[in-house]
């Protein structure tokens, strides 16, 4: 104890002369960060006479929302938000699902073949979709998805990552406890509904945000099985009115803007909990 | 209780370790063993289900297709391995793996370095810490085509940014589009941008797990700020930046989005990967048998890399 208030109080002396360059460092990255996102609003805000004229400024002059009215006049803006959100909130409900009850099944029970059906599941990380694509449009058609958000909800909604965190977090889980439920007679379903389940809820949040953000922000699968305009989730959207719209880059990026806007509110509002949870999944 | 999930996912690449049930302490045979055994089946069904259908299958599928000769959407004909002997002659195929190839090499070490250096400037004594943190992984919540769309805006070498910049400086613009190594360096660039702040959020969970005593320790032996960072700090993350080299170099294997929108593998396929080259094959020039071919290819690169990670990793765990 006598030692160490010196050494800390010394430590804290040096730190506060240090402490002006890391803010400066840590302003100049933020800055870095924050600029392609300013920048977007900026040219989203600015008038199309303005963009044309090439005299955009680092700070407009005049703002106006033209950019999105012309935007949502002319596309089914909100149609593609339903999509997503349907699409997102479902990939994400199921997947969490999935990967909960394998997660369990591989970290509680004894089972022939587990590490086979375990490896097997992990693999699938590393399967990039453009290898299996052809075979999957194939196979979605012939099930009949083709054309609806099945399409893209059924092949993207188990992870193997997903099942990989779940079965590291449930791992953790104190033996005593299950045991103890089993021997008060629970079955596996109550021990994984009223033990596991809560246990998790760190975990389950940060799986349920990931697989949100990752399905509300796919490109290549919903690229391929999304083919009816009406179907369309927001990045294909973005992509199909870029295409329309050319060098209109306000039009562009106000209605990039619309995509990236609920994500990143979510992302400011709940990554406390995604953070933490993070770190106590044990990812590290 | 979160350090023995940490321990394990830790040393632990995906799919590496032998999942190691529980031991009850008895051997042979358990009455509840059948039971328990339907059980984990039963809890498995939906996510084999899926992964079998969508992914198992189609995997099947596409190892069969790299063997034919195909045209649109008909039957194909069965031609042996002669995609694979295509491959060889194949310049395309060449650049788009060399330039996979350099992605990663770029790309992992760069994003981790950055996430590195972020997270421990972000994990000192700072004010408005929280803010910075929140800014710097705000990338990640936008999604891969909203960011190269604003790549495309900021390097448009007419009216972009990134040259009137340059030009205010005297200096003269640089090809963004037309030059083959710039219109690289933007899909570096961009890819920085949109992944430096995951590679942070581990680093900062890392360092989060290490006690403030071992640091104090380590100054109290007279180490220096670096030599702290150096044998104390590094080492103590090596968990960290195991999972974060699988993670990086899994997506730069299979980066598509930022390259597909911009720059869609331009100019001559200067920034062509392996995945978008089977893209082009598969749904554009609708040469699906090659595109299978190009994928499997892939695949198999893939796999050989994580097999040979986890060994020269389980070898050091032995040693240290």
């Amino acid at each position: 104890m006598s030692t160490a208030a010196p050494v800390r109080a010394h430590r804290r002396r040096r730190r506060d002369r240090w402490m002006p360059a890391r803010l400066a460092a840590a302003v100049v990255v933020s800055l870095v960060t924050l600029f392609p996102l300013y920048w977007m609003v900026v040219v989203a805000l600015t008038s199309r006479s303005e963009l044309l004229g090439g005299t955009l400024r680092l700070v407009p002059r005049e703002l106006t929302l033209d950019n999105f009215r012309r935007v949502l006049d002319a596309f089914p803006v909100a149609a593609w938000v339903g999509n997503s959100v349907a699409i997102s909130l479902t990939v994400a409900l199921l997947s969490v699902t999935v990967s909960m009850l394998a997660g369990y099944a591989f970290a509680q029970l004894r089972f022939p073949g587990s590490t086979a059906l375990f490896l097997l599941t992990v693999a699938t990380v590393m399967i990039p979709l453009q290898v299996i694509m052809v075979p999957l449009f194939r196979i979605v058609t012939s099930m009949g998805l083709f054309g609806s958000y099945w399409a893209v909800i059924l092949p993207t909604a188990a992870s193997g990552f997903g099942a990989f965190l779940a079965r590291q977090f449930v791992l953790a889980i104190p033996r005593e406890l299950i045991d103890a439920a089993r021997v008060d007679g629970a079955g596996h379903l109550r021990i994984f509904r009223s033990i596991v389940l809560p246990l998790s809820r760190p975990l389950l949040a940060v799986l349920f945000f990931m697989t949100l953000l990752s399905s509300w922000n796919d490109l290549a699968w919903p690229l391929v099985a999304l083919q009816d305009n009406a179907l369309y989730t927001l990045p294909i959207g973005l992509l199909y009115l870029q295409g329309q719209l050319g060098s209109d880059y306000g039009g562009t990026m106000a209605f990039a803007i619309i995509t990236v806007a609920p994500m990143v509110a979510l992302f400011l509002v709940a990554q406390r909990y995604f953070v933490e949870g993070f770190a106590r999944t044990g990812i590290r | 209780m979160s350090t023995v999930p940490a321990a394990t996912a830790a040393t632990a690449p995906p799919g590496v370790r032998a999942p190691d049930p529980p031991r009850r302490g008895r051997r042979g045979p358990r009455r509840g063993a059948v039971k328990e055994a339907l059980a984990a089946y039963g809890f498995l069904a939906p996510g084999l289900v899926l992964l079998g259908t969508f992914v198992f299958v189609p995997l099947a599928g596409a190892a069969a297709l790299s063997l034919q000769r195909t045209n649109g959407f008909g039957d194909g004909v069965w031609v042996g391995l002669d995609n694979y002997a295509r491959l060889f002659t194949d310049p395309v195929f060449w650049r788009a793996t060399l330039n996979t190839v350099l992605f990663t090499l770029v790309v992992t070490p760069g994003s981790m370095a950055l996430g590195l250096g972020a997270a421990v400037l972000l994990n000192s004594v700072l004010p408005a810490r929280g803010l910075f943190r929140s800014v710097l992984i705000l990338p990640m919540a936008v999604s891969g085509v909203a960011t190269a769309l604003v790549g495309v805006l900021v390097f448009d070498q007419n009216s972009g940014f990134a040259n009137a910049v340059l030009r205010a400086l005297g200096l003269p613009g640089v090809d963004w589009q037309s030059g083959g190594t710039a219109a690289f360096v933007t899909v570096v660039l961009v890819t920085l941008w949109w992944r430096t702040g995951f590679n942070m959020l581990i680093y900062l969970a890392g360092l989060q797990g290490i006690g403030r005593e071992t640091l104090e320790a380590a100054t109290l032996d007279g180490a220096g700020p670096w030599q702290r960072f150096r044998y104390v700090v590094v080492p103590m993350l090596g968990p960290s930046s195991f999972f974060l080299v699988v993670m990086n170099v899994i997506y730069s294997f299979q980066v598509f989005d930022i390259v597909f929108v911009l720059t869609g593998g331009g100019p001559r396929n200067a920034t062509t990967v392996l995945v978008t080259y089977a893209y082009d094959n598969g749904f554009v020039t609708r040469d699906q048998g090659y595109a299978a071919t190009i994928g499997v290819f892939l695949l198999v690169v893939s796999l050989a890399f994580t097999w040979l990670r986890w060994r020269t990793s389980r070898t050091k765990d032995l040693v240290g």
